[in-house]
Parts: structure tokens; sequence; C-alpha cells
């Protein structure tokens, strides 16, 4: 993404945001409360239009080609995206559906097994708990097998299990993506990313590769733009 | 044109399913329309002249006002949850979710007035077995239903939806309602095609002008 700037109202939340993201890489954004991480997203996913710059994922324009653009896309946001009076395999089934995905109900069995959410599919989401839901919000991002994932504060709600189950999905060499993701927890993020940044001020303040980052080093860093970030 | 189908097809029986498993909105809708029914014939002493004259009103007031319940309700549900940013998140045009969510609409409003009509022709005393009827009914209900959906899709981000979306409607849909009781009402009376043709072509000329102008203004509607 290239000069990125959105606003709501008179208060700009992005400005002129430049982000490279190598196919097959992790990169994951840290940023304070209201730094604009879940703007960015909803960006680059096509939910909220940038008033200046422009993106482009997997060589598709954002502006021009939304539609095969979103093909691409696997979202997890902070709302599960699931319809409550509907049972987890039926909200599947309807996205499945949605995106075209083939021989669709073995991959609803496969996305279901990954995260160990089978025994939660005849349920109605109504009555899942919220870490059930996260787990089915997951399985609906994964289940078109998408090669970019944009993931927005996706641990919280999900319990140990959970956690270490999604872990090892993104660090999957036989399922590898570009994954972008937005935490709070800075070790599980450094753990995780190939790539790491911090979004302050409506930009990216500060990205190194993880292999040459320590983590005390990082936090320092992150601290500060915390500070100074207006 | 599968794949342009497909997605709306799925749309709409996705909205099916939910109001199979809820009941809401047909429960709420049907005891509505079912009472403003027996409450204007308590209104007024149902001689022929008088059924003639007002019948018609009635049955598409009944219809308009259960309607509205009904198009609050559509998008209402696209709210909780975030689920529609789940559906514009999905590969498929702007246009299609429009589409998909009026054959959803479309598909509840036509269950309605099949449930509704036959008591009405029995409250009344009415022939309603007319297939002009049929299609007067069609037309106008697409026309309706057409605009309810965008109307519904601008009324759910504002904070009093209930209020809003028939202040936006009704205006915009009166064409539609009164060009319906006209023709019902020339039904009623015995009219052959000819005679109902002008409101027939009305009804036409505003479902094709509606279904393209709130397919192409829905994207915008949509973004945030």
């Amino acid at each position: 993404m290239q000069g990125l700037a959105k606003s709501y109202g008179d208060r700009p939340v992005l400005r002129d945001l430049a982000l490279e993201v190598a196919w097959g890489q992790r990169f994951v954004l840290f940023g304070g409360n209201g730094s604009g991480k879940t703007t960015l997203m909803k960006c680059l996913a096509g939910l909220a239009r940038p008033d200046a710059g422009s993106i482009a994922i997997a060589g598709l324009e954002g502006q021009r080609q939304g539609a095969e653009l979103r093909r691409c896309l696997g979202v997890v946001s902070h709302q599960p995206l699931l319809y409550e009076d509907l049972t987890g395999a039926e909200n599947l089934r309807f996205y499945g559906r949605m995106y075209g995905v083939p021989e669709l109900e073995s991959r609803i069995a496969l996305v279901g097994e990954q995260l160990k959410a089978t025994r939660y599919l005849s349920a109605r989401v109504r009555t899942l708990s919220h870490g059930m839901k996260k787990r089915l919000s997951l399985a609906r991002a994964l289940l078109h097998d998408p090669p970019v994932l944009l993931l927005d504060e996706p641990e919280s709600g999900l319990d140990q299990e959970a956690l270490e189950l999604m872990d090892a999905l993104l660090q999957s060499s036989e399922q590898a993506r570009t994954v972008l993701m937005t935490t709070h927890n800075l070790e599980r993020g450094l753990a995780l990313a190939d790539q790491a940044g911090i979004l302050a001020g409506g930009r990216i303040a500060y990205q190194a590769s993880t292999a040459s980052l320590e983590a005390t080093e990082f936090r320092r860093r992150f601290r500060r733009y915390l500070e100074v970030a207006p | 044109m599968r794949d342009f189908l497909r997605p709306i097809f799925v749309l709409a029986w996705k909205d099916v399913l939910l109001e199979l498993r809820t009941k809401d909105v047909v429960t709420t809708v049907l005891m509505f329309a079912l009472l403003s029914m027996v409450t204007f014939n308590f209104a007024f002493s149902p001689s022929p002249d008088v059924v003639a004259l007002v019948t018609p009103g009635i049955l598409w007031v009944a219809f308009t006002f259960a309607g509205i319940l009904g198009f609050n309700r559509a998008f209402a549900l696209e709210k909780e949850n975030g689920n529609l940013e789940g559906l514009l998140l999905c590969p498929v045009s702007r246009d299609v979710i429009y589409f998909g969510k009026l054959a959803g609409i479309f598909t509840f409003m036509a269950v309605m007035e099949a449930l509704l009509v036959p008591f009405f022709a029995i409250l009344y005393n009415l022939p309603v077995l007319d297939p002009k009827l049929l299609v007067v009914a069609a037309l106008a209900t697409l026309g309706f239903s057409g605009v309810g959906a965008l109307f519904s899709a601008i009324a759910v981000n504002t904070r009093s939806r209930e209020i809003m979306l028939p202040v936006l409607l009704l205006p915009v849909a009166s064409p539609v309602v009164i060009a319906a009781v006209e023709a019902t009402r020339a039904i009623l009376d015995g009219a052959s095609w000819g005679d109902v043709g002008r409101w027939l072509q009305l009804l036409t000329a505003f479902d094709v002008i509606f279904l393209i102008l709130s397919a192409f203004v829905f994207g915008a509607v949509l973004e945030e």
C-alpha cells in the first residue's frame, strides 16, 4: 500500500501510510488503542474506502478488482461475522457457497478438524461461548483457503489450545500464507512474525525483521512510540 | 449468468432459513396484517358498494405496513455480529448483495400475501382468484420490495431505524401503492386486461427504473 490516508470527520487516523509485505511473510503490527490498526485492516479488506492512496494485494488493485481481491482474503475481525440463529455448519456452508468453495462439505470438515471445532458445528451460534465463536470465525476465514490472511487481534477470547492451533496453522509450511496481523500481545506477536511493525501517528513508525530484532529493544521502542504518538 | 444468480439464491435462502428458525417476522407481521383487516371490517358497514370502494385500500395498507415491519428486520439481522461486513467481504459485487436481499424480502412478502389474501377474501366476500390480481400483486410487491431493500439498508445505520424507514420509504414507494390500489379496485370491479393495462405499465416502469437505480446506489449506501 502507498500513501494511504483515512480520516473520520476532521480526525486523521492514517496519514500517508506505506507498507509492503513480501509474499509468504507474516507481518505483525503493533499499536496503541486508537492508533488505526482496525481502520487499516478495514481499508485492506475493502470495508472502508481510503481518502487517498492505493492498495494492491496479490497483484490485484482494491479499487478496480475488488471482488477478485476479496476472494484472496481471509479476514478475522473483532466481531465473529456469524449468524446467531444458524448452526456453525450452516454458517460455514453459507459463506462457502458465497465464495464458491468446491467440495464444500469436506472442506468444512477439514477446517473444523484443524481448529478442533467439529463438535460446535451442529450447535446454533447463539448457544456458543465467545471463544467457540472465535474458533468458528477463524474457520470461516480459512474455509476458502485464502492466500492472504488479515487478522485483527485474533487471539482475543481464544483459550490456550485454540491459540496453539492458530499459531500452528499460521506457521505451517504446507499452507504458507501471507499474514498481516494486529495484536497487543508483544511476546506472541514477535514469536509469530517474520516482520514486525509499530503503527503510531497514522504511519508505520518502525519496521524490522524479527530475525534481527531483540524483544526488549522492540518493547522499548514500542513504549516510546506510544508516548510520542499524537 | 450462473455466477451472478447463484450467490443471489444463496443469500435469499439464508434469509429464508433464518426466518424459518426464528419465525420472528412472520408471526409479528401476520398478526399485524390480520388485526388491520379485522379492525377495518368493524370500522364500517361492509355493504357491497362500500366493500368495492375501500377494500383495495385496506388490502394494500395491510401489505404495506406489514412489509415495512419485515424490511426493518431484513438488515437488522445483518448488523448483529457484524454480518454485514461478512457479506461485504464475499467475492461478489454489491448489486448481487442487493438482489439477494431483495429476493429474500420478495419471498417473505409473497408468502405473507399468499397467507393473507384467502383470509381477506373470506372476510369481505370478494373474488380474488383472478390472474390479473396475481400479476398486479407480483409487480407491486417486486417494486415495493426493491425500494424497501434499499431504504432498509440506509435506515439500519440510523439510530431510530424503525421510524426512519417508513419516513424514507413511503414517499418513494407511493406510486407503487397507488397503482396497486387502483389496479386492484378495477380488477375487483370486473375490469379486463385492457382496463388495467395502464396501471400494469406504471408498475412495470416503476419496477424497472427503481430496481436499476437501487442496485446502482446500493454499493454507495453500504460504504462506511
